[in-house]
């Protein structure tokens, strides 16, 4: 077995990390073609990390556990809130700024947080090495891989034919739950889009930070179209999607 | 542009905790679990971090709350090691890194193993993870952070306090330990083999 150079290991993990910048990753690839034992030295690495990342090796938290923190009594204000709200304003003030404050603490407080959530989820998938855990644009690979990480079986249509290449899936967590991300470009932009089981809620469009939202129900499952385009090619991925999803 | 995802204030406080940091239990877990190398103790060091972090929830400025509840979480193990460092050192010995420690380590499958084609599988599972638990710290957290919890090397020395030219280093460092444990194993196998 050849040797890795000294100076190009740290390059190499970076490499295989997706962390380096477009200089070094040019810089560490062309060294890689040209030098046997750090071409060797990156398989090594690739294969350690696909056993890492392999089934079964990271652990999950224990029913039992999540059951006895979300039992807490600390992280349980909330029904002792809701009482506290009915208990201040029922009987002296209007019932119509009662309303109001319930609107405003209750569902909105929660719905901006899982807006806020999936914005944050999409800004951070673009940091390099985060857009997918399964990378491909064969969607009968994207599909298979979601089988046994999430118990039920998003659509994955190929929509590269009107535009929006299917470039992965990754799994990501919105509002408590573990959510399908399935990933498309856009020319050289990404769209993520988020699928959880529910049909609650009609379809929705809006704009928060400055990315785009398209939000519907079908077929039992929630989608959430988040992307920096234009509102409109938004639109238009919503309605390819659903065409191609049926 | 990093620094969304701040809790509003005064809004819900125990309701937008859990939705902001609740989420990452699997992560906080699987974290201490690797950490700690026991599971009754990790569970403790995550209930105790959610607590801390949920008590401490006000000084979060936003960023990414899974990092900040990692650092909670790393802060608790340590606290809840350092209390046992008379019996951990006997684990936790750089030089137990030999092949015989793990080796013995990989020698007690789980019981329970799934006789069908999947039994591969998790041995294979078990493997990895008790190659990842011999290798020693802090090279063990930077390797779950970044293989595991796919945290970025600024997450990561975010979380563990160092420059991210130390994460770099580190997360060589505990890939190479790996690899020497996991993969010349499955070569050596073959060199034998065809050797015969």
């Amino acid at each position: 077995m050849t040797k890795a150079c000294a100076d190009q290991e740290l390059l190499l993990g970076g490499l295989v990390d997706g962390e380096l910048d477009a200089a070094n990753t040019a810089m560490t690839e062309a060294h890689v073609l040209r030098c046997e034992g750090c071409r060797e030295e990156l398989e090594r690495l690739h294969a350690v990390r696909s056993l890492i990342r392999g089934e079964g090796v990271r652990h999950q938290a224990p029913q039992a556990l999540r059951s006895r923190i979300s039992a807490l009594p600390e992280l349980n204000l909330k029904p002792a809130n809701q009482n506290r709200v009915a208990g201040w304003l029922g009987p002296g003030l209007a019932g119509a700024l009662a309303a109001s404050l319930a609107i405003a603490v209750l569902p909105n407080g929660s719905q901006s947080v899982v807006e806020q959530q999936l914005v944050s989820s999409h800004v951070r998938s673009l940091q390099p090495g985060h857009l997918t855990d399964v990378q491909t644009t064969n969607q009968h690979i994207v599909k298979p891989w979601f089988n046994g990480r999430i118990d039920f079986a998003p659509p994955v249509p190929e929509l590269a034919s009107v535009g929006y290449p299917l470039a992965g899936g990754r799994l990501d967590s919105i509002d408590g739950k573990t959510v399908a991300a399935i990933v498309y470009h856009r020319r050289l932009h990404v769209v993520n889009l988020y699928v959880w089981p529910g049909d609650k809620g009609a379809a929705r469009s809006f704009q928060k930070d400055g990315f785009a939202i398209e939000e519907w129900s079908r077929g039992g499952l929630r989608y959430s179209a988040v992307s920096d385009i234009p509102v409109a090619d938004l639109k238009n991925f919503q309605k390819q999607f659903i065409a191609a999803a049926g | 542009m990093a620094a969304t995802g701040n809790p509003a204030p005064g809004g819900d406080h125990a309701l937008q905790f859990r939705q902001l940091v609740l989420p990452h239990l699997d992560g906080a877990y699987n974290l201490a679990r690797y950490l700690m190398r026991d599971p009754t103790l990790a569970e403790d060091v995550v209930q105790d971090a959610v607590l801390r972090a949920y008590r401490a929830f006000d000084q979060f400025r936003g960023g990414s709350p899974r990092a900040w509840l990692f650092m909670i979480v790393r802060n608790c193990a340590s606290t809840a090691l350092s209390g046992q460092r008379g019996s951990l050192a006997l684990v936790v010995h750089e030089s137990s890194l030999d092949e015989e420690s793990v080796r013995q380590l990989n020698e007690h499958p789980d019981g329970a193993a799934n006789p069908e084609d999947s039994a591969i599988q998790a041995d294979e599972a078990l493997l990895v993870r008790s190659a990842i638990e011999a290798i020693p710290e802090p090279f063990r957290e930077a390797v779950v952070l970044r293989d595991l919890e796919d945290l970025s090397y600024a997450e990561i020395a975010e979380v563990t306090g160092v420059p991210i030219g130390t994460v770099m280093s580190r997360l060589a460092r505990g890939r190479a330990m790996l690899a020497k444990e996991l993969l010349p194993a499955a070569r050596h196998a073959e060199q034998t083999r065809s050797a015969k």
